[in-house]
């Protein structure tokens, strides 16, 4: 496959994750701003799922003031804004345009169509949109992309790219949320109690739309330990650190398997050294060393992987 | 002007035509919206599109496709594609001809001129014959009709000529839309081109190549309007498409970057025109190309289609000589017509054409798309001395043609059927044989009364049927 091939695959995948992710802290703002507005506390919670997405700077500068439609044009639509669903989305639809010799035709339609109908919502005047439908209408296509790669894409090296897209992506998105509200799942003895602190937790399952299978996995109350757990280590959470790296294993091992010992395997050998590392973690452990110390050895690493896998096999060995 | 319908003989519905006129007539009346709607919703969601970027509006626009197919009886075609073939093969033996020895201008058929100060002749390739010395493997030919038995030669496209996607996309979406039309019809099919193709490439391995040649598709970028054709073709040939990024020269040898390292390339269909292919050899700003691949290519190390130069095959002054490299090289007579042309720097014709022009048809030698002409009879008095005076200022870029009573096909428009102007490019393939598929794309200009049939001047396309014995 070609190096180029390869790269964009990879790139379609991590963009596909990425608009689902920003779709997702769309919907989660909307339900804060459904909330009596108690205290400017809310600003907060806004301030941090951008601070998630790694543009509440750009936000600060481009619109300054803080609102629902401020919010709903820089999350979903503005093309400045490139982790926005739109720029996301053109960028997957315009890296499978340019492997579509790569591509089933089924999964072109689908990323075609996703791209089209966002271009008609782009059109459409923005008092008739609702972010609820929005956030469906994103998530729904790129449910419906992603369904049609695994239906209908051989599995080959092409394949493991994307989905070592999505993987990584994945990965690193939800270990960019928990950094943000790292604070909150800190057991702290003046929220106890006091609903705020459940509230919050809520804030952060729904953003990964997990806080049904929390219940499912859990039952009984939502305590600080197990939303960490959850997200961190629970091999049966989607969305869970561990999950996410696991498939970025899978895939760069089907990638080793079926590249044999002329290609180097850098990042493979990286990625299983962290998971083993995940693997070897209780949330006891990571608590007493620290959420945030450990996020950002996890989010480095992830990097590093990143890094490897352009290295192994996406500079076309030259 | 009297036009030829192609549908009617007389005032009779011709044979070939017969089910389509039927099928019309019973058409219910909303029928025929929905189906055009449903057309571009395919076409669109498929993504054929042709990009235009740097216009503003949308960038992927669609070419309008009319429903309603062209008709080609059996014995029609088979003496098109005699013709075809024949002047494929002339014209090939006369790039072989003009990078070797250059019979044809020693023995005085054709002005030396002409051949060594044309821009398209490549000084870089004199004396290298590439494989099976062929050197331009998918010639488009653009005919036009003007009477039953009438077929006239617009011009031959010997470098890279482009619209066959449309071919193949316009039958799949007519089965797909129509399937009872191709049962009662028996319809020749086209859907073998890409495999075709794909043989003709690989007869065309370099010596050095001794396993099953790798064959890719070499196309500018993802911004080119024909992006989608490229693509589309190297998916169904199941081999790579690159973009200059992709290839590298090293040794002898052409490589290109795949995940596993390096990989030899041997074939390179390329969609890239000559100046752009090796920043080394030719255009030294281009980025599109690969530095050192026409030192590989002279050395044998990589095929190119079309090879480098062929392009000089194709140009509007050499044109009015394609009738006389048929005889030349072949000994036989033209089975083609070429439509009469006028030379404007030749004294007599510049002066017949002076005091001609709204009668007649006159072309830029290099311009292509429709653009940079005149169609006389269509054009108003300043249009016309407009024009006049930029011939004066350079005579000899321009060639005059009559204009041609182009034949007509139905086709819907608002009010129903109508008859539009349509001509029609099939591709021929040369490699170790000479084959074209039975088809092509038919261009219709949708614009009532105009003879302009390219899709940059409100041209649109139509499905061309051969129907079989």
């Amino acid at each position: 496959m070609l190096s180029r091939t390869a790269a964009n695959l990879f790139w379609m995948g991590r963009h596909l994750e990425r608009a689902d992710t920003a779709a997702r802290l769309l919907d989660v703002g909307q339900r804060i701003t459904l909330l009596p507005n108690t205290a400017s506390g809310y600003q907060n919670e806004w301030n941090s799922l951008l601070q998630a997405s790694g543009s509440a700077d750009l936000f600060a500068q481009k619109y300054g003031e803080i609102s629902q439609e401020n919010i709903e044009e820089f999350i979903f639509f503005d093309r400045e804004n490139p982790s926005s669903v739109m720029s996301c989305i053109e960028k997957a639809r315009e890296a499978g345009r340019i492997v579509r010799t790569a591509l089933t035709s089924q999964v072109w339609d689908a990323l075609n169509m996703a791209y089209q109908d966002l271009r008609q919502l782009e059109r459409t005047p923005r008092d008739k949109l609702d972010t609820a439908s929005l956030t469906d209408v994103t998530t729904s296509h790129t449910s419906t992309v992603r369904g049609a790669i695994n239906a209908t894409q051989l599995r080959n090296d092409g394949w493991h790219f994307m989905n070592l897209g999505y993987g990584l992506e994945r990965a690193d998105a939800t270990a960019r949320l928990l950094d943000v509200k790292y604070y909150v799942l800190l057991p702290r003895i003046e929220f106890v109690g006091s609903g705020l602190d459940t509230y919050q937790w809520q804030v952060i399952l729904r953003a990964l739309s997990a806080h049904r299978s929390y219940h499912w996995a859990y039952g009984g109350d939502i305590t600080a330990g197990r939303v960490a757990d959850f997200l961190i280590l629970n091999g049966e959470s989607p969305r869970s650190l561990i999950t996410a790296l696991y498939e970025a294993v899978w895939n760069l091992e089907g990638i080793a398997k079926r590249y044999g010992d002329t290609v180097p395997t850098n990042a493979r050998d990286k990625a299983r050294e962290v998971l083993g590392r995940l693997q070897a973690h209780d949330i006891d452990m990571i608590f007493d060393e620290g959420l945030h110390e450990f996020l950002t050895w996890f989010i480095g690493e992830i990097g590093t992987i990143s890094t490897l896998v352009h290295e192994d096999y996406l500079l076309g060995g030259s | 002007m009297t036009y030829y319908n192609e549908m009617y003989e007389g005032s009779q519905v011709r044979d070939p035509y017969a089910r389509l006129s039927q099928w019309v007539e019973t058409m219910p009346a909303d029928f025929r919206q929905m189906k055009q709607a449903e057309a571009e919703a395919l076409f669109r969601r498929i993504g054929i599109t042709f990009a235009v970027y740097g216009e503003g509006g949308d960038p992927d626009r669609l070419i309008p496709f009319d429903m309603m197919p062209r008709v080609f009886e059996q014995a029609e075609w088979r003496k098109l594609e005699r013709g075809i073939k024949q002047r494929a093969r002339a014209l090939n033996a006369f790039l072989r001809d003009v990078y070797g020895r250059a019979e044809i201008v020693r023995a005085g058929r054709i002005p030396a001129r002409l051949v060594y100060q044309n821009e398209a002749y490549e000084k870089a390739v004199v004396g290298v014959v590439p494989p099976r010395g062929v050197y331009s493997h998918i010639i488009g030919i653009d005919l036009v009709r003007t009477a039953k038995d009438q077929f006239y030669v617009l011009e031959d496209n010997c470098r890279t000529p482009s619209g066959v996607s449309y071919m193949l996309e316009n039958r799949e979406i007519m089965m797909r839309m129509f399937p009872g039309l191709f049962r009662g019809n028996r319809i020749e099919p086209v859907d073998q081109y890409p495999d075709l193709l794909r043989r003709t490439l690989e007869s065309v391995a370099p010596a050095k190549c001794h396993d099953r040649p790798t064959c890719v598709v070499l196309t500018p970028g993802h911004f080119n309007s024909a992006y989608y054709e490229h693509s589309f073709l190297a998916n169904l040939m199941g081999v790579e498409l690159v973009e200059g990024q992709d290839l590298f020269v090293d040794g002898e040898f052409v490589y290109m970057r795949t995940t596993q390292g390096p990989k030899r390339v041997d074939v390179i269909y390329r969609r890239i025109d000559d100046p752009f292919l090796d920043p080394l050899c030719f255009r030294p700003d281009s980025m599109l190309g690969v530095p050192g691949l026409m030192d590989v290519y002279r050395s044998g190390g990589v095929s190119i289609c079309s090879a480098p130069g062929a392009g000089v095959a194709d140009d509007k002054a050499i044109y009015t000589f394609v009738p006389e490299m048929v005889r030349f090289y072949l000994g036989e007579e033209p089975l083609l017509q070429n439509v009469q042309t006028w030379t404007l720097w030749k004294d007599d014709d510049y002066k017949y054409v002076m005091e001609n022009l709204a009668d007649l048809v006159v072309k830029e030698v290099h311009g292509s798309g429709g653009y940079g002409m005149l169609v006389g009879p269509k054009s108003t008095k300043d249009e016309i001395e407009a024009f006049r005076a930029k011939i004066q200022a350079d005579p000899g870029n321009y060639i005059a043609q009559p204009t041609l009573a182009l034949s007509t096909c139905p086709t819907f428009v608002a009010e129903g059927l109508a008859p539009r102007h349509v001509d029609l490019r099939p591709y021929c393939l040369c490699g170790d044989r000479i084959e074209l598929v039975p088809g092509g794309l038919t261009r219709v200009a949708l614009r009532e009364g105009s003879l302009v049939v390219n899709s940059s001047q409100g041209g649109g396309v139509k499905d061309t049927w051969v129907l079989s014995e």
